[in-house]
Parts: structure tokens; C-alpha cells; sequence
């Protein structure tokens, strides 16, 4: 069972952009992309720890400020021919309420 | 809605290249079946060479295996040859009869090896140099036998005949003409080829021409016979005196040839529903032989298949370098002459250097280069640009100065690097892991070489490096992008003048409209194209377009720099240089306010508090109560001053006045990357006016002005624009040449590289000689800035940017 935590108002989330959400798991970006889809990526980049919440969004794809490494919105994925995975969390946006599972 | 048919005879590099452009377009507009008469998947037929020299495995070169056809839903039919279209019902039918319907069809069937008509060329050993099958057969008859032939002295020829030289056969290379490779190198770089592959043993027949190949009695070869009568033995004849164009299946059906299947500018043929790509095609008349060309040819081809409908090929330049270990040789576009065409040439016997530069009315139109060809790319950028040398044609010859250029350890003859030594400073990436990622992965531009190995991903000072190990390791399928006709990023076939011609003409103010105005092929761009949008609407239509900072990075979003553990940087403006106890006892206070564990004083004569938390960012700001800095900008940075006739006992001018006034003028500027200012007092320069965007010098009658000079990765010396006498014809100057670049310049082009590009004397018509037109820009420039205000101040904070949410 997923729990879900209310985080934010969608408003709250730029469209293109990202916010912060500090928990004790560690900081967590939540993304919102042009058509008003949010994600959740734990802000460590694969390559080497830069915050993805501080990246350009683009399509469902963030660029990574340190070095421009591409990660999926989804899955958390590096975009090839870079290798490399960040941990992804479930989110739902309801009445315009984010919510995030930090399972 | 049924989807369209697509069916590919051919499968090879280009006719596959043309099926992943598409691909990328449109990933569902048709349902593709592809016919090939080889067994393999697509390989990289031009790493055959290394396959036969024994260096790589034929595993090593497949591009697409079984797999990708397979996850793209693409039906293939190998060791299938297609032997008939029918045009009327639009269906192709193969050698066993099977067929296949389509809506499109594409013909990209490649050409074949010319076989000399003489006697005896249906024995066995006699092969061309082809496909896997030849290579095998080589690699085959290198085990058993010692004799081997090669005839023709070109680059295929020569190629095979190193390969074979390195199995251990004793290869004779039988040539027409009185020298090698007569269609790419002139006779003195020819003769020194010729000697260093006899330094490798290989022997030389030329001006040879062959009679008959004789039979040993079994049907296998045992010699070859010549025109005057000599005879010399030979267990393997390897033919490569040339390729013809696969026509035959075209011609049956009736689609127009003449050395080629003929195409037009959008790759059709006479009948519109057949395209076709690759070596089989005549364009405007040439049937090119390289990879480079068909490349293009498949990019355009893919456009018109995906119905996107506006992409045009016009024909390639191509060049050529020869892949054998060891030998560097490049040579490019018309190297012979004629009348109207001057020839500039350097040969050094003793160090075994040979150049040789051909210009028709100061366009270089042709190179060739032997011994040092570390600068084949640069000349071969400007043959295909046509680029005017008349500035820089005293020092041509002399290649392109790397003067002061730091990183790469000054490196820059790829040849003569090993494997272990490092090319990327910046990224930590050896040469090996470059020949390594190009061979195996099959990349062919310098942007797949930095996307796979980060190789000059970062600084681009190895640039030149990268390209010539990429040149030396896949020949003339390199081929360096035009820059005139790049495109900004990936989303888009359009260049930046293209795109800002229609920002201005279109009257576009914002991104999304510039992306549909414009057909890019994403939704909302990518981390390229958004920041350049973003300034180029800005400066183009200031107070009119929104800014849009989701399309900054982060630095310009946060107004700050960002560091490599996520903290950020705060470099306040102190205007010239110059400070007080105030603001020294503020940024002392603050530094100890928000335990910063850092203080640095700067290249850029101010202070630098380093490693601030982002959210302590808009109270740092606010208790310093000094204007930012732009240190983290595309943007005027700092007006570096000495203190001039102030203090100075040499000083003729008020150098700090003048840096102050600047600063002050044209804060908030932002530009298409960082622009840096200094101003000195006298000649002695201690400012260092020589090494930045604008560099102002005083002297006893006014000031000098220069400009595009550089301090970074490249040292670069700025060049003498004007000398005025006034302090207001210094700003007026300042600010016309600040504003000429930001209208004209690429994004992210710093000022060396745009006046690099647009030469000075441009500069100057603009800035100095049309006074109207520089009283215009400068007016442009001051309009723009009218209103700007600190982007620390309270009211321009944006909160959300700095807050965090919690859980
Ligand atoms: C040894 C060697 C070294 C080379 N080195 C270089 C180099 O260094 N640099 C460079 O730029 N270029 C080089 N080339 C040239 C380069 O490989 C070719 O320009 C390129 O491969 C041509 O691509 P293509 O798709 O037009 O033809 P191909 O790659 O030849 O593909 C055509 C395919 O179509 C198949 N086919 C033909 N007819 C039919 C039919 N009726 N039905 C089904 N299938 C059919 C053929 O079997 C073949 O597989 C080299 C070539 C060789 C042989
Ligand atoms: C992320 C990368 C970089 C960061 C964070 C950075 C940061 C800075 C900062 C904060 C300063 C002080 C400037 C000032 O006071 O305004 C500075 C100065 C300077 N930087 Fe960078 N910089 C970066 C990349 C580069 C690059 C790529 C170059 C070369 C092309 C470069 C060349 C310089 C030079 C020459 C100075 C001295 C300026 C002067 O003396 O006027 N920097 N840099
Ligand atoms: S540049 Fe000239 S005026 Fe300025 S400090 Fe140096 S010597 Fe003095
Ligand atoms: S840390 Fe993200 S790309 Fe390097």
C-alpha cells in the first residue's frame, strides 16, 4: 500500500519547472512538465550528484545543470549513450493536490 | 487509419541511415520491409579495411543488428535479392518469388566492384573488395598462399594491399597511371605515399597495363600477364580499379538512369513514389563514392519521406584520407588547378611534410596534405563554406595558429599520440577509448564522438584532436559539419541566422510561437534550443517578449552560480573595482552571518562568497544590499580598471571613471554569452585590455579601442577597432559593438568566435565607418536596458525559485 503524503498545490510547480521536497529519505525533485504531468525524481543525478531539480525540463526529459546528462521524468533513466539510473517515487495530483509515496 | 508501405531494396549504410532519420521523424507513419541480397545486418562497410588488416572482428562492426530491425517492427528479408518492380501495381519481387507491396520505395542498392574484362577474370582468386564475403575470401587465401596482386593504386586498393601486407602476403600493387591515387593526390604527395608504404614492403608496378590473368591448370589464378609482355606470379588478384552503380534492377523497370539512378534535390527519382539514396544514385549528374554525401542524402530522404517536405540536397564536398596506419594524408576539393587559380605550396622533404593549397579569387577551393595534416579539417571547413581568406592568406599555409591554446598539453598531432595519452583534458578521455568508441559503436560525427566518450564535450579545446583521430580512423566519412548551415540543436534543420531572421521579420515574441512558426520537431525544445530562443526574442524585441526563466540555466534563473555540490556563488557589482569600508564591513558581516566558508577576491577585481545554501540566497542578497554581479551570466560581467591618472604617475586618462561609467551604463545586459570590459590608463595596460570583449586603453590623445579578444581556454589577442578622443564616443563605440553582437552572434559564440566568423572588417563598416548606423545600434542597445533593474532586489525575487517543500 502506497501512503500518500499531500506536498503542494500543482499551481506551485512552474510549468517546465521543478520544486524541492525535503525529506528524510533525502531531498526529492518533483517535476512538472508543459501539459501539467508531475513527477518525482530523487534529486541526484547518475552521473555525478548534480540537483535535477535545478535542470531545464523539455518534453518529459530533464537536462541535468552540471553536465547536461538527459533523465527521463518516468523512469528515472539516463538518456542514452549515458548509462545510469535515479530513483523514481509514485505521485498523483488530485483536485489540483500533489501527492507523493515515498515507498 | 491504415498505415502506409515503405519497402527498402539495398540493405546497406546508406538506405538504413535514411530508415533511422525517419525513424527519429516519424516513428509510426509507415510499416517498413527491407530487402537485403547480403547475409549480415547493416555493417560498417568502410571498417572492412581493419577487419582485413586484422585489427577488428566482423562481430566489431555490425551497426544494426537483428535486434534493432526487430524492436522497430521493421520486417527483413536477408540473402534476399530483389530481382523485379512492379511500377503499375507498386509491388518489388525477389529471387525466390516472394513479394512485397508499397506505398514508397526506396533504392539505396549500393554499387559493385568493376571487374577488368580480361582473360581469365572468372578464376578463382579473383576477387574485388566489397562486402564481407571478399574481406573473408582475402582473409582465407592470405592463410594458404604468398603471391598476392592488387590492381589499381587508389584508395581502396591501397587499403587492401596494406591488409594483406600485414597477413603476411607479398603484395604487388599494379597501377594505370604514373602515379597513386591520381584522383585525390597530385605527384609529389603521391611519390612520398608511395615511399612510406614501400618503407612497409608493399612493391609497386606502375603505369602497368594489365593483358591477362593465367590459370594454373586447376581454374585457380598463378600469375598476371601485362601489355609489354612481363609476367609476375600471383595466388590472389585483388581487383579494385574501380565501382559501378547497381542500375540493373532500376533500369529493368524503367526508372530513368545515366550512371546512377538519377535523382532530383529531394532524392526522387523519375517516378515520385521511388527515392533513392546511397552510392547508386546520380545527383546533378556526380555518383558520390564516400559516406559523408550519402549520409546527407539520407537526412534529406528521410524529411521527405516523414512528409515534413522542406529539406533540399544541393551535393557534398568531399575529401579523403587514407586509412593505413601511419601514413596522415588528407586531400579535399580541387587540388589540381587551372587558369584562373593560384596554387600556395610548402614541401619539407627531410621531415616528410607536403602541402599544398589551391584558391580561385581568395576562396580556398582545394588542399592536399601530407606528413601533417592536423589542420585538414580547418581547411576543409572553409572549402565547403567558401569562405573569403583575404584577411588570413599570408598565413594560410601555415595551418591554424593554436597560439596560447592551454589544455591537451599542447598536443596536436593526433598521429603521433599513443593510445594512453590523453586527449580530453577536461573529461579525462584517452585517445584509445576515442578509436575504441568510433570503431565499435560506429559513430561518424564529432557530435557522436562527444556524445558517446565526452571527448571535447566541455571546453572544445581538443576539438581539433577528436577530429583528426575521427578523420584518421573512418576516412573520408568524416566529414566536419558546414558552419553556415548547422542547425541550433537537434529539434530543429534550422541555423540561428535562420531562426532570428524569422524572429525579427516575423515580429515572434514568444518561444512557443518561434517553435510552431518554425515546425520544430518537439513540443517544447530541448536544454539547446530554449536558452538561445529565450535571448534571441529578447533582444530582439525588448520590453515586448517575456522573459522565460524555465528556459534559463539554473545560474541566470537563480541569479547565481551553481557549484559542483549544489550550492550557489554571490559575486555583488562593485562598479570599477572599486569599494568601500561599508560595503566591506557588509560582506564581512554576511559572510559570517550564514557561516560561508568561503571569500575569494576575483580575476574580475571584486569579491566572491562561495558555497551558499539556495535558500539562504534572497536573505544574503538583501542584508549585502549590493547589486548582482552577473558573475553567473550571459551577460556584461565586470568592467576590470586600473587606477589610472587618478593615482597612477604614468596616467593619461581616468581609466576607473571610465570603467565605472561602462559598468554602470550597460549593467543588466545580457548577451549571447559572457562579456568581459577592461579599461587602463596608458599603454602599460595593467588592466589587461588585451585579452577582453571590449579592452579600452588610454593614451595621451583619447582612447583605444579593441575588441574580440579572449582570456579563456584560448588566449586570443584583441584586435585594434578605432581610436576616439572623447569619453562619450567611447560609450557610443562600447555599446554599438555590444550591440552588433548581440544581434549577430550564435548563442554561446563569445566575441572571438563571432568576429572570427563575420570577419572585422564587417565590424568595422558597422561600428566605425556608418556613423548613422552606429548612433542606430548604440540608441537600440540603450533602449533595451531602459528600466532594467537588480535582479537581488526584493520585488525581483521570485520566493518559489528558493523555497523547498517539505513532507
Ligand atoms: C573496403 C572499403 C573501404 C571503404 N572505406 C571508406 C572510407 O574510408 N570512407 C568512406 O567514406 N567510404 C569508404 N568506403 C565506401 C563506403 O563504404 C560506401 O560509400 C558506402 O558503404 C555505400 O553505401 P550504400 O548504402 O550506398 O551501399 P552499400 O553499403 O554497398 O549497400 C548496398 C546494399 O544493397 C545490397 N543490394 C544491391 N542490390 C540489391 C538488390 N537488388 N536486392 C537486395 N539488395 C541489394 C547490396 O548487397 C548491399 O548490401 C569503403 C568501401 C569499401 C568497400
Ligand atoms: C561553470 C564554469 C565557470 C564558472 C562558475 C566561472 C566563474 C567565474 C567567476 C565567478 C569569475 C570572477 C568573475 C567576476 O569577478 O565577475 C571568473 C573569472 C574568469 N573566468 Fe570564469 N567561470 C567559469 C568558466 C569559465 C570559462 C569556461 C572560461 C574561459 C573561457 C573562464 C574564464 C575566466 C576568466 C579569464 C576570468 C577572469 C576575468 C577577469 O580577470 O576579468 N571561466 N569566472
Ligand atoms: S595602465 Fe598605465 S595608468 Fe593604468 S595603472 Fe598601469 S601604468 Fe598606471
Ligand atoms: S552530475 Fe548530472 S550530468 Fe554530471
Amino acid at each position: 500500500m502506497n501512503t500518500w503524503h499531500e506536498v503542494t498545490t500543482l499551481e506551485e510547480i512552474p510549468p517546465l519547472g521543478a520544486r524541492v521536497v525535503t525529506t528524510k529519505q533525502g531531498d526529492i525533485a518533483l517535476f512538472r512538465t508543459a501539459d501539467g504531468e508531475v513527477f518525482a525524481l530523487l534529486d541526484r543525478c547518475p552521473h555525478k550528484g548534480g540537483h535535477l531539480s535545478q535542470g531545464i525540463v523539455f518534453g518529459k526529459k530533464v537536462a541535468c545543470p552540471l553536465h547536461s546528462w538527459n533523465i527521463c521524468l518516468d523512469d528515472g533513466k539516463a538518456v542514452a549513450p549515458d548509462v545510469g539510473c535515479t530513483r523514481s517515487y509514485p505521485v498523483k495530483v488530485e483536485n489540483n493536490v500533489v501527492y507523493l509515496s515515498l515507498a | 487509419m491504415k498505415k502506409m508501405k515503405l519497402v527498402m531494396v539495398g540493405n546497406g549504410m546508406a538506405g538504413v541511415r535514411t530508415l533511422e532519420e525517419l525513424l527519429k521523424l516519424t516513428p509510426d507513419l509507415y510499416d517498413i520491409t527491407v530487402f537485403g541480397a547480403e547475409p549480415y545486418p547493416n555493417y560498417n562497410r568502410i571498417m572492412l579495411s581493419p577487419v582485413l588488416a586484422g585489427e577488428q572482428g566482423i562481430q566489431d562492426i555490425i551497426l544494426n543488428d537483428i535486434d534493432w530491425y526487430k524492436q522497430n517492427n521493421i520486417t527483413l528479408h536477408l540473402n534476399k535479392k530483389v530481382v523485379r518492380i512492379n511500377r503499375k501495381s507498386k509491388v518489388v519481387v525477389a529471387e525466390d518469388g516472394r513479394e512485397a507491396e508499397y506505398d514508397r520505395l526506396l533504392l539505396a542498392t549500393g554499387s559493385s566492384s568493376f571487374i577488368l574484362p580480361v582473360p581469365g577474370k572468372e578464376l578463382a582468386g579473383v576477387v574485388g573488395y566489397r562486402d564481407i564475403q571478399d574481406t573473408n575470401a582475402m582473409i582465407v587465401a592470405a592463410e594458404k598462399y604468398k603471391h598476392a596482386v592488387v590492381i589499381g593504386g587508389g584508395l581502396l586498393g591501397l587499403e587492401a594491399a596494406n591488409g594483406l601486407a600485414l597477413r603476411g602476403m607479398d603484395v604487388t600493387v599494379v597501377h594505370l597511371m604514373p602515379w597513386l591515387m591520381e584522383r585525390q593526390l597530385d605527384d609529389n604527395s603521391a611519390q612520398m605515399l608511395q615511399s612510406a608504404l614501400e618503407a612497409k614492403g608493399l612493391k609497386f608496378m606502375l603505369e602497368q597495363q594489365t593483358q591477362e590473368l593465367v590459370d594454373d591448370g586447376h581454374g585457380r589464378v598463378k600469375s598476371i600477364r601485362f601489355k609489354d609482355g612481363s609476367e609476375i606470379p600471383a595466388d590472389l588478384v585483388v581487383m579494385a580499379v574501380g565501382i559501378r552503380p547497381n542500375v540493373a534492377l532500376a533500369e529493368s523497370a524503367g526508372v530513368y538512369c545515366n550512371r546512377g539512378i538519377v535523382v532530383s534535390d529531394t532524392m526522387q527519382t523519375y517516378d515520385p513514389s521511388i527515392y533513392a539514396v546511397g552510392e547508386c544514385v546520380s545527383h546533378r549528374g556526380i555518383a558520390y563514392g564516400l559516406v559523408a554525401p550519402l549520409f546527407d542524402m539520407a537526412k534529406v530522404c528521410a524529411n521527405h519521406l516523414a512528409r515534413m517536405g522542406i529539406a533540399y540536397y544541393q551535393g557534398s564536398v568531399t575529401s579523403t584520407k587514407l586509412k593505413v596506419t601511419g601514413v596522415d594524408l588528407f586531400s579535399a576539393g580541387n587540388f589540381t588547378g587551372g587558369k584562373e587559380t593560384n596554387e600556395i605550396v610548402m614541401h619539407d622533404v627531410t621531415s616528410g611534410r607536403y602541402k599544398k593549397l589551391v584558391l580561385n579569387n581568395n576562396t580556398l577551393i582545394g588542399a592536399v596534405m601530407y606528413g601533417d595534416t592536423k589542420d585538414s579539417s580547418w581547411y576543409f571547413q572553409m572549402i565547403r563554406d567558401g569562405k573569403n581568406v583575404a584577411e588570413i592568406r599570408d598565413q594560410l599555409i601555415f595551418g591554424q595558429s593554436h597560439l596560447g591554446n592551454a589544455g591537451s598539453q599542447g598536443q596536436n598531432l593526433a598521429a603521433t599520440m599513443t593510445n594512453a595519452m590523453e586527449v580530453c583534458g577536461c573529461n579525462g578521455v584517452c585517445k584509445g577509448t576515442i578509436v575504441k568508441a568510433i570503431k565499435e559503436k560506429g559513430l561518424f560525427t564529432l557530435e557522436d564522438v562527444r556524445k558517446h566518450t565526452k571527448a571535447s564535450a566541455s571546453c572544445g579545446s581538443c576539438t581539433g584532436l577528436v577530429e583528426q583521430i575521427l578523420a584518421s580512423t573512418v576516412g573520408g566519412a568524416y566529414a566536419p559539419p558546414a558552419t553556415t548551415v548547422k542547425p541550433l540543436c537537434d529539434c530543429t534543420s534550422h541555423s540561428h541566422e535562420e531562426v532570428r531572421k524569422a524572429i525579427r521579420e516575423e515580429k515572434l515574441i514568444s518561444i512557443l510561437q518561434t517553435m510552431i512558426f518554425l515546425n520544430w520537431n518537439t513540443t517544447n525544445g530541448c536544454a539547446k534550443c530554449r536558452p538561445a530562443l529565450n535571448f534571441y526574442l529578447l533582444c530582439a524585441w525588448p520590453h515586448e517578449a517575456k522573459d522565460d526563466p524555465q528556459s534559463r540555466f539554473i545560474n541566470e534563473r537563480a541569479n547565481a552560480n551553481i557549484q559542483k555540490d549544489g550550492t550557489f556563488s554571490v559575486v555583488p557589482r562593485m562598479y570599477g573595482g572599486i569599494t568601500t569600508p561599508q560595503q566591506l564591513r557588509r560582506i564581512a558581516d554576511v559572510a559570517e552571518k550564514y557561516n560561508i566558508p568561503t571569500v575569494k577576491v576575483t580575476g574580475g577585481q571584486r569579491i566572491d562568497l562561495l558555497g551558499v545554501k539556495k535558500t539562504d540566497l534572497p536573505k544574503v542578497w538583501a542584508d549585502l544590499d549590493m547589486p548582482s554581479g552577473y558573475a553567473y551570466g550571459k551577460a556584461l560581467r565586470t568592467v576590470k580598471t586600473c587606477v589610472g591618472s587618478e593615482w597612477c604617475r604614468f596616467g593619461v586618462q581616468d581609466s576607473t571613471q571610465m570603467g565605472i561609467d561602462i559598468e554602470r551604463a550597460f549593467d543588466h545586459m545580457w548577451m549571447p554569452h559572457k562579456f568581459k570590459v577592461a579599461v587602463s590608463g596608458c599603454p602599460r595596460n595593467c588592466a589587461e585590455s588585451g585579452i577582453k570583449d571590449v579592452g579600452i586603453i588610454g593614451v595621451e590623445s583619447g582612447w583605444e579601442i579593441y575588441v574580440a579578444g579572449n582570456g579563456g581556454i584560448k588566449t586570443v589577442v584583441a584586435q585594434f577597432l578605432v581610436k576616439v578622443k572623447t569619453h562619450d564616443e567611447v560609450m557610443e563605440y562600447t555599446g554599438a559593438f555590444a550591440q552588433l553582437y548581440r544581434e549577430e552572434a550564435h548563442y554561446l559564440d563569445r566575441t572571438v568566435h563571432y568576429v572570427e566568423r563575420v570577419g572585422l572588417d564587417h565590424v568595422k563598416k558597422h561600428v566605425v565607418e556608418n556613423a548613422a548606423n552606429r548612433k542606430a545600434l548604440y540608441a537600440r542597445l540603450l533602449y533595451a536596458l531602459q528600466g532594467a533593474t537588480n535582479p537581488w532586489s526584493k520585488e525581483n525575487i521570485n520566493a518559489r525559485e528558493f523555497e523547498s517543500l517539505e513532507i
